[in-house]
């Protein structure tokens, strides 16, 4: 071994000490505990079982013994991954044009707008959630301020809602949609736009043919990173959900609390991550196919 | 038509005001080679800027055909850009840059596919069509960018020095491709270099620009024998200063008294009132003769071999300053001369061109 394979495998050392202690080896116990017995109290008996994989999508009838669709974990399932697609769009829908605009500014207040997006970012995530829960409640400022107008009688329910969560969320992850995009767009080169005009493209056109494709790595930079975080989402829909509109993330935490069956609480911890991974990997080939298309 | 009319253009406001272009007056005809010529920074760019649509005049209008295209966005102009810095997409291939301005107009796709083949022929780029724009050289990309802007057939086609990127001969092949192309289609063009050359071999008219301002407009010839004044003689070629007294003047023709107490004759226009007046010569106009037989006298401080000519540098005796006489090396020529020989210069029947000062 010569001094340059020596010096490289101690700085790898850290990275795979962090890779196989800190990221496989949980991954690993939460995989063990899947196929195990659930304790009296909560941990794990060491009985091989495959029953909480079973039990993330199906369920015997308490009485009846009957075997049917565990239609609860598959409405939990079924929100949290269309409130997380929602959430990136309204997140893209709210983000690219507010990229946009910065990029657009000149460069010197540029930074200054960007500082602006991340104040909230770096602010506690509980105290932007309540901050949320202040507005929509039925005493909150939007119903106050509705009643006091005389345009509702009674306050509009939003806080409990789905709607609740969209909104809660997309707020908490908008500058990880903003960033990425304003990214690109830096790098965009906005002669380009001047150059589609001239030759008789519309705004419209010219945001649809030539700034979008451009700027596209950062938007599926941007979906990614709002639309992950989105699916195990626990302290948004814990507080503006409010018990009702549980997702994955809160039903995982209550089989490991409440329901103390800490291997089903597993079976669906990685449940979550295929999932994720899943998506992923449709994303990507969806979004790669087009690249490959307009190449 | 483009009838630009008294255009000012003013950047930023208050101190840090720049006038790019002060009170601007041009009329360019129908199917015109026109060249707009003049040093970097002296307003090129925004003048065709303002033709195209990107920029509004500050002050002025610009009518096109009659019409004025005040408030029209640029992709409602039926006129089209050859940017300087081309400004290719970088997400299209050749063939779908060259396609884009009819894709927006909504053409056909056949008539398209046709239009595309031939102005890719037309530049020379056939071969390269499905290439990205990012994989080709810079004077491909010029040329790709010249089909671009061709293929909408626009009523004018703005160029800002679309040919500034290409080897020598190249650029020449493209100057008459696009001498011809412009015959052929009846677009007007106007043209933007820093290239005196190019500006008159390849104009129909020419404008030289100076910090904002339109010093002369006029046929390459008029440019070129007649400055208007001393920057245009300074920019366009290259021209000897001499200072004379203007004694008399018929018509066009002035007499003028060199301090080497000779009299010569030149032309003039305008103001002929006698007075200090400064005499434009060309060097190819002037030529080496004995001491005795010179208007003006001097000694050969260099001569310069370039060539199909020979440059011979000489210092006064009545001024200061350089004399600078070009004369083609033909196998006939006359006696060499060498450094430190004494001199003349005679000058010819018409010496040159008189400027006021
Ligand atoms: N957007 C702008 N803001 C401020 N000043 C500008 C702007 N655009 C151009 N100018 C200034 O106006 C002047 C004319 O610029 P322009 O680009 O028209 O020059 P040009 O004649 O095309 O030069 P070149 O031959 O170098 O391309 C320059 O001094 C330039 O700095
Ligand atoms: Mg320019």
């Amino acid at each position: 071994m010569d001094a340059t394979t020596r010096s490289r495998a101690l700085l790898l050392a850290p990275a795979l000490f962090i890779l196989t202690v800190a990221a496989s080896g949980p991954l690993l116990i939460v995989f063990v505990y899947s196929f195990l017995t659930p304790g009296d109290y909560g941990g794990v008996v060491w009985d091989f079982s495959t029953q909480a994989w079973f039990n993330v999508i199906a369920e015997r009838d308490f009485f009846t013994e009957e075997l049917g669709w565990a239609d609860a974990h598959l409405a939990v399932f079924w929100r949290s991954i269309k409130l997380s697609l929602l959430t990136a769009l309204l997140s893209f829908l709210v983000g690219f044009p507010t990229a946009y605009f910065i990029a657009t500014r000149p460069r010197r207040s540029r930074d200054m707008w960007m500082l602006l997006i991340m104040i909230p970012f770096w602010t506690n995530l509980l105290i932007r959630t309540f901050a949320i829960m202040e507005l929509i409640r039925n005493e909150g400022t939007i119903n106050t301020v509705l009643i006091a107008m005389g345009l509702v009688t009674a306050p509009v329910q939003m806080l409990y809602t789905e709607f609740s969560l969209l909104v809660g969320m997309t707020y908490v992850y908008l500058p990880l949609m903003i960033l990425p995009i304003y990214a690109s767009m830096e790098r965009f080169d906005f002669r380009l736009v001047e150059a589609g005009y001239d030759l008789y493209a519309s705004r419209w056109q010219v945001l649809r043919r030539i700034i979008f494709p451009l700027v596209k790595p950062g938007v599926i930079a941007g979906s990614i990173l709002v639309f992950v975080p989105c699916l195990g989402a626990y302290v948004t829909p814990r507080v503006l959900g409010g018990g009702k509109q549980i997702m994955l993330g809160n039903l995982i935490e209550l089989q490991f609390g409440q329901l103390r069956n800490w291997p089903l609480g597993a079976a669906l911890s990685l449940t979550l991550l295929v999932i994720v991974m899943v998506a992923l990997l449709i994303y990507v080939r969806a979004a790669g196919g087009e690249e490959a298309r307009h190449g | 038509m483009i009838d630009i009319r008294e255009v000012t253009k003013v950047f930023g406001a208050g101190s840090d005001a720049f006038r790019a272009l002060d009170r601007v007056s041009v009329t360019i005809r129908q199917n015109e080679f026109f060249t707009l010529l003049g040093p970097s920074g002296c307003g090129k760019t925004t003048l065709l800027r303002m033709i195209a649509g990107f920029e509004g005049p500050t002050e002025g209008t610009i009518l096109l055909d009659g019409d004025d295209l005040a408030g029209k966005p640029p992709y409602e102009r039926p006129v089209n850009t050859v940017f300087q810095s081309y400004a290719l997409f970088p997400h299209m291939s050749v063939a779908e840059n060259v396609g884009f301005g009819l894709r927006m107009l909504g053409r056909p796709k056949d008539e398209i596919a046709a239009t595309v083949r031939e102005m890719l022929a037309l530049v020379r780029m056939s071969e390269l069509a499905e290439r990205q724009t990012a994989q080709i050289s810079g004077g491909q990309q010029q040329r790709v960018a010249l089909a671009r802007a061709l293929a909408p057939r626009p009523k004018v086609l703005l160029l800002d020095e679309p040919l500034s990127a290409l080897d020598f001969k190249l650029r020449k092949e493209m100057q008459l491709e696009l001498k011809r192309l412009q015959n052929e289609t009846g677009i007007t063009f106007v043209f933007v270099t820093h290239d005196q050359e190019e500006a008159l071999t390849m104009s129909d008219r020419i404008a030289v620009m100076n910090a904002g301002r339109i010093r002369q407009i006029g046929v390459p010839r008029e440019i070129y024998d007649h400055p208007a004044d001393r920057f245009v003689a300074d920019f366009i070629g290259d021209t000897n200063f001499l200072s004379a007294e203007l004694t008399a003047r018929t018509g066009d023709t002035a007499t003028l008294r060199l301090p080497s107490g000779r009299t010569v004759e030149a032309r003039a226009q305008g103001d002929g009132t006698p007075g200090k007046v400064t005499l434009a010569v060309r060097p190819e106009h002037a030529e080496l003769a004995p001491p005795e037989e010179g208007a003006l006298t001097g000694t050969l401080t260099e001569v310069v071999y370039s060539g199909t000519d020979t440059h011979y540098h000489v210092a006064l005796d009545q001024e200061a300053g350089l004399f600078v006489l070009r004369r083609q090396n033909r196998p006939d020529a006359g006696p060499a001369h060498q450094r430190g020989d004494r001199v003349g210069i005679r000058l010819g029947a018409v010496a040159g061109q008189v400027l006021r000062d």
